[in-house]
């Protein structure tokens, strides 16, 4: 017998046998994960233990600048002042109100950019010509910051929040065409020719095999064009005056009100650190879960 | 004890609670054909050709086994049949008609596992049932079916990256055999596999497709895997790919890995590839077109 006939062969081929080599249980116990969460829970007590105190040595400092009498009270108010006007305008309603319109807006803007940008970034992901022609475009237009399109949004749709939320979608939608198309070329070519075999049409192929490969991904890119159409937001509503966060801040600054503007800051910093670490932290954990360690 | 070995492993791959599918009756009628088959591949600077010039031809319930070097065009021509590729001359025929595009009735296995790491193994089954258009209820039954059949109930709720690289080629296999194909291609299904692994899934595998009657086109480097599952083991030439000689493999199944008829029946397949090799390597530029 040839040895290379052996290779194969286990020499205790009987005792190995009944046992399936290729089934082995996968540890479905609870035991210890709920030991690694417990001594994550305890870690991340203390991460959040360090975080806190970095904070208020932080809010200290700033007590201990405006007692010292540094800057003169209207450059920089106490930290007592700003939570006054927080509560002020927040009793008015003012903040409420504020925080509706922009985020309507931002809604809106951000909706038809992932639309849009889904559309365009698989366009070029799957066609040399469009990438060719429309990918440079969109490339090009990244560089371009988005609140520069203000005063012809301003001059094509009116005086009203219609601007804002175009200016909103522009800032985004590059983003999110960027990463889709990345995400449509990311997809291993075997994933295709077995949805190919298995006799999928094109519209098959793309709602069962293409979107949802994509979704590691986008799951980035989404990230991503929410930030920067949150930026966008931000700065038009400062240059357009209308119903907004951005318009509180330039009221601030009418008013000589600094303690409304750093309140108003510290909104749009809470709002953004919220949908960042609630909603993507989230859908980060359950694209982690479902596609292994495939996402980068 | 390599029988006893043997029939072990068999009986595991039977205690799937199978129930076959309407028992169809292999005809003896010609299934597919590859007439004067060739493929080119035209480069820049190369002009390489694949196969050439290939005649097959495969019957209802056959199993075939097509074992060459590497780079001979074994999956040049597998992927032929499936509709991945074209044929640069000659024409592929399946079931009397020209093979034009993919379909399910001639499914592919790949040698990596292609199956969806956003869907567990059961949605991956369900998938290729999903795109036949089949009703919710019967995925169902068939999933059900196909998944014990290749023993893969346990693990019917796992994701991709938690199975072993031998349970993703089983739950490729039941996605396959689930759309009840005509014809299964398999692309060296086993070769990624540690050699354990792949001893089991081959004997599970042959019980498998005795008792479905699949036929099958079978591509490997590994004589011995093409002696114990094939009626007919294919020789094939190193590049360019042309067809050297057939084997007829008239051993009784089950097969065990290590039976003497085996064994020797590989050992003169080997001889025919071997011979070739060494021819392959003395004048290997004159094959450079």
């Amino acid at each position: 017998m040839p040895s290379s006939e052996m290779q194969s062969d286990d020499p205790g081929g009987f005792v190995m046998a009944p046992v399936d080599p290729d089934v082995t249980p996968v540890p479905s116990d609870t035991t210890t994960r709920s030991r690694f969460s417990e001594l994550d829970a305890k870690g991340s007590a203390l991460k959040s233990l360090r975080i806190a105190l970095f904070y208020l040595a932080l809010l200290a400092l700033w007590q201990l600048l405006y007692s010292l009498h540094v800057w003169s009270p209207y450059l920089l108010p106490s930290p007592s002042d700003v939570w006054h006007s927080f509560v002020d305008y927040v009793d008015n309603g003012l903040i409420q109100k504020a925080i509706r319109a922009s985020l309507q807006r931002l809604l809106i803007g951000y909706a038809i950019s992932i639309a849009v940008g889904l559309i365009i970034g698989m366009a070029c992901g799957t066609n040399k010509y469009v990438d060719e022609t429309l990918g440079s475009l969109v490339l090009g237009l990244q560089s371009l910051p988005s609140i520069t399109w203000l005063p012809l949004a301003i001059l094509w749709f009116g005086l009203n929040q219609n601007a804002i939320i175009f200016v909103t979608f522009m800032g985004s939608v590059g983003a999110i065409a960027i990463s889709a198309r990345a995400g449509v070329q990311a997809i291993p070519p075997l994933y295709r020719r077995a949805a190919a075999t298995m006799g999928a049409n094109r519209y098959q192929s793309v709602r069962y095999v293409l979107l949802p490969a994509m979704v590691p991904s986008m799951a980035q890119g989404l990230k991503l064009g929410w930030s920067f159409a949150w930026r966008s937001l931000m700065a038009a509503e400062l240059i357009f005056v209308t119903t907004g966060l951005g318009h509180l801040l330039n009221l601030g600054r009418d008013l000589n009100n600094m303690s409304l503007v750093l309140a108003i800051m510290f909104v749009i910093v809470a709002i953004g650190l919220a949908v960042d670490r609630i909603f993507f932290a989230r859908v980060e954990a359950w694209v982690q879960e479902r596609w292994g360690l495939q996402t980068a | 004890m390599t029988s006893e070995t043997y029939e072990q492993r068999a009986r595991i791959a039977s205690n799937a609670n199978f129930k076959a599918p309407a028992e169809k009756v292999p005809s003896s009628g010609e299934l597919m054909a590859l007439r004067g088959v060739s493929r080119h591949f035209q480069t820049r600077r190369h002009n390489t050709l694949a196969v050439d010039n290939i005649s097959l031809s495969v019957n209802e319930g056959e199993f075939v086994c097509i074992v060459g070097p590497s780079g001979c065009g074994k999956s040049t021509l597998l992927n032929i049949v499936a509709g991945l590729d074209h044929p640069t001359g000659g024409q592929a025929v399946f079931d009397g008609r020209r093979i034009e595009k993919p379909g399910r009735e001639r499914i592919v296995v790949f040698q990596e596992p292609a199956l969806y790491p956003w869907l567990n193994v059961r949605a991956n089954v369900e998938l290729g049932l999903k795109i036949a258009s089949i009703r919710r209820s019967e995925r169902k039954t068939l999933a059900d079916r196909y998944i014990s059949l290749v023993n893969l109930r346990r693990f019917e709720k796992a994701y991709v990256h938690e199975l072993s690289g031998g349970m993703k080629q089983r739950a490729q296999l039941a996605r396959a055999l689930a759309v009840e194909p005509r014809m299964l291609l398999m692309d060296e299904p086993f070769a990624a596999l540690d050699a354990q692994t792949r001893d089991v899934l081959q004997q599970e595998f042959q019980e498998i497709t005795t008792r479905l009657r699949t036929t099958v086109i079978f591509v490997t480097h590994n004589v011995r895997e093409a002696v114990i599952l094939a009626d007919r083991v294919v020789v094939m030439t190193p590049a360019p790919g042309r067809l050297k000689t057939e084997i007829a493999i008239p051993l009784p199944r089950p097969r065990g890995p290590d039976s003497h008829a085996v064994v020797d029946l590989a050992a003169r397949v080997r001889a025919e590839l071997q011979h070739d090799i060494y021819a392959a390597q003395a004048a290997e530029d004159s094959y450079a077109i």
